[in-house]
């Protein structure tokens, strides 16, 4: 492009008013100006109009006590704490969901949308069967399903269903309350536990990097991935031992209507997770199936002929060229997997549109403030979500030779 | 979603409808030949159609009244069913011109929320609902219970009061519709449900065997429930709170819905004023004088209503209690029309 500039006679002096560049510049700044005018105006207009109505249009409620509990946070919270701390709260409560949902929708999506491709009939058509069927249903549909599916056939409280642990006491409980689990305690030596960890994550990452190395300069392959594995499960293990066990279960106990100690999962949780990791695996599946498919054959038979094996050529010649079809597309099946979680609301899990939207809003009554902090918070998780997308694209980028 | 919807809808109002929008409700509502009325999505007694897509209960017989009283025609009221989130954001943008949705009145919702209670049509309290099974008599024997409550309510604020002030544990669990909070009961999700007792007795009936439950004898909070409307219109908050006080002015003084006719040609001046056979005391308001004639006429005086509804008339069957007149025990007591 520059090279070809330069070629060319140099250009005649114009008058601004016929310069493309100019005009361009000016229209766009109109453009920006009058976006500007009617978003003020709109939005002094609204100050003006909800002042007339008495309604707040400031953020004072902010620090004011909330009076309200919420049964699942992940940082302190009780009813004195202030309506910014049920902000957080919520906040986290959808970023959890979101985690937990994206991690495990890719690994079902990846296995679907691979198994649709198996040349095994009975795991094609039952890959087919599934994709087919939770695509074309409803979520919100789907999560009542799953949240009734997980309530209606537990028992209460004092019927628990015991899972035993290893010494015969019983470990987990199961009821319609949620699943009861043993809370772990940690010792003071339990930071041994994990130097040991760092320090074993940090050795498998150089064994790799060894591994590469070796591998590019004598073509022998090193079991890295077996050997980091080890490492990082067998030293933190040993070291858990050479400190003395530092790790403690608090146990369940049933007192009254609930088992009090121990760590509890929802089934609000539970059944939204299901929900939405089963529906987003089988877009994620279709956008897999694609991404194979848009790899050219040739691709596949050469690294056959090569000698590699099945999973060889799936995983090194065959995957990361589907990758670069297939991130984009991912990346929109995140950002749906977070906004879809706002259908919490449906099954009482305390997501951010629960909490903030729903309860705050109501005490407060400040709902423009309210839903416009709602929707900047789904915008900025979004942009995020896109952010780290894009650079990994840039990671993964076909370079050119 | 259609509580977000009403949220940007009313940001949307907000933002690009014009000011004033809250003066002249009275001439608004006569131009459209109808009423706005925010009612209950399904509350037996309260707010509810029936099988035959009726809307029935007692705070839309309050809407019918109010109709009456301005339009001369009680049917001319259109129901806007809310959720308990929705209900205060659609009055202040206007959506609806009354809020007749069992609301309880409170200084909060006041002062911040730029609303003005116009009388109570139902003295409430918040109360408990668990399985006879449980062996509980007592709410203060809840300690560790998981309970369902609706959001957006002043119960679920109350029940955090009240399980703190007795140093008791629970855990909410909380759903925005109160047809989810009754199914979660039911699946046992919950050992209790908790709302206005009145409420508890409605709900009860959707349950699947309504005899295998009870509701507890404490009532831990006041919940005075009634019509409320948007602050800046004195005009229109006269209408909604006189025809309240018609109502209740009218049972004391012996006039139905059958006898109304009849009382016209009463002697007693009470009853005469009342009917506007003497005096124009509905001018005033902007009304005609018959205004309170009408509202009897179409939905008969507040006790009738009550019986009618939630009383022994009714599957509720719930007793007059603090709702009964003043003159019988009660703490239902109207000014006078003079």
């Amino acid at each position: 492009m520059s090279g070809r500039a330069v070629d060319l006679p140099p250009v005649a002096k114009i008058s601004p008013f016929y310069d493309p560049r100019v005009r361009g510049f000016v229209y766009q700044g109109l453009l920006v100006l009058a976006l500007g005018i009617l978003i003020y105006g709109a939005a002094s207009n609204a100050i003006a109009n909800m002042q007339a109505r008495n309604i707040p249009t400031n953020f004072d409620f902010w620090n004011k006590t909330s009076g309200f509990d919420i049964n699942f946070t992940l940082i302190p919270y009780s009813a004195q704490s202030t309506f910014g701390d049920a902000f957080w709260v919520g906040l986290l409560n959808t970023l959890l969901v979101a985690a937990i949902g994206v991690f495990f929708a890719t690994i079902l999506g990846f296995i679907v949308g691979v198994a649709r491709l198996s040349p095994n009939w009975i795991v094609a058509r039952m890959a087919t069967i599934y994709v087919e069927s939770l695509r074309n249903v409803p979520l919100l549909l789907q999560l009542l399903f799953w949240y009734n599916a997980i309530l209606k056939p537990l028992p209460g409280v004092r019927d628990s269903i015991v899972i035993p642990g290893l010494s015969g006491k019983p470990f987990a409980f199961l009821n319609n309350r949620g699943l009861v689990l043993p809370q772990p305690v940690f010792g003071a030596e339990f930071d041994l536990v994990l130097a040991a960890f760092g320090l074993a994550c940090l050795l498998a990452a150089g064994f790799w990097f060894y591994a590469r190395k070796i591998q590019r300069e004598t073509g022998r392959r090193l079991p890295s991935g077996w050997a980091g594995l080890a490492l990082v499960i067998g030293l933190p293990a040993i070291a858990y031992f050479a400190a003395g066990s530092p790790l403690t279960l608090d146990y369940p106990v049933l007192r009254g209507f609930n088992f009090s100690g121990g760590a509890r999962v929802l089934p609000e949780l539970v059944a939204l997770l299901l929900g939405l990791i089963l529906y987003t695996a089988t877009f994620i599946a279709e956008i897999v199936r694609a991404g194979i498919q848009s790899v050219a054959r040739g691709q596949s038979e050469a690294a056959l002929a090569l000698g590699l094996s099945g999973g060889q050529v799936l995983r090194l010649v065959v995957i990361p060229q589907a990758m670069r079809v297939i991130t984009p597309p991912l990346t929109n099946q995140f950002l749906n997997l977070t906004k879809n979680s706002t259908l919490a609301v449906f099954i009482g899990y305390p997501d951010l549109v629960q909490v903030f939207a729903g309860s705050v809003l109501n005490i407060t009554g400040a709902a423009v403030q309210i839903i416009a902090v709602t929707m900047a918070v789904y915008l900025v998780i979004s942009l995020l979500t896109s952010l780290a997308m894009s650079f990994y694209m840039r990671l993964t980028a076909t370079v050119e030779r | 979603m259609k509580r977000i919807s009403i949220a940007i809808a009313a940001g949307a109002i907000l933002a690009f409808g014009a000011t004033a929008a809250s003066a002249g409700t009275l001439d608004q509502v006569k131009q459209r030949g109808s009423l706005a009325c925010g009612s209950n999505s399904g509350l037996t007694g309260f707010g509810i159609p029936d099988d035959k897509g009726q809307w029935t209960g007692l705070d839309v017989d309050f809407c019918r009244a109010v109709a009456a009283a301005v339009l001369n025609d009680p049917t001319k009221v259109k129901f806007i069913p809310l959720t308990a989130k929705d209900r205060f954001t659609a009055l202040q943008s206007g959506e609806v011109d009354v809020l007749a949705r069992n609301g309880t009145w409170t200084l909060s919702r006041e002062a911040d929320l730029g609303l003005l209670f116009a009388a109570v049509n139902y003295y409430d309290g918040q109360g408990f609902m668990v399985r006879k099974k449980l062996n509980v008599n007592s709410a203060l024997e809840l300690n560790g219970a998981s309970i369902c409550v609706q959001q957006g309510t002043t119960t679920e604020l109350n029940l955090a009061d009240y399980f703190r002030s007795n140093n008791m544990k629970y855990e909410g669990v909380v759903f925005a519709n109160v047809d989810d909070v009754i199914k979660a009961y039911d699946t046992s999700r919950c050992d209790a449900f908790t709302t206005d007792v009145s409420q508890l007795y409605g709900e009860r009936i959707k349950l699947v065997n309504p005899d295998e439950h009870v509701v507890l004898p404490e009532v831990i909070s006041k919940e005075p429930l009634g019509p409320a409307v948007r602050q800046g219109d004195d005009q229109w908050f006269d209408i909604v709170k006189w025809t309240h006080f018609a109502m209740i002015n009218a049972e004391e003084l012996g006039v139905t819905k059958a006898n109304v006719d009849d009382k016209l040609k009463s002697d007693d001046p009470s009853i005469r004023r009342l009917l506007g056979v003497e005096g124009d005391f509905g001018k005033g308001m902007g009304l005609t004088k018959d205004w309170a004639y009408h509202i009897i006429k179409a939905v008969g005086n507040y006790g009738e209503a009550f019986e009618r509804n939630v009383g022994e008339g009714s599957k509720l069957k719930i007793k007059r209690g603090l709702n009964n007149l003043w003159s019988k025990g009660g703490i239902q007591y109207a000014a006078p029309v003079r």
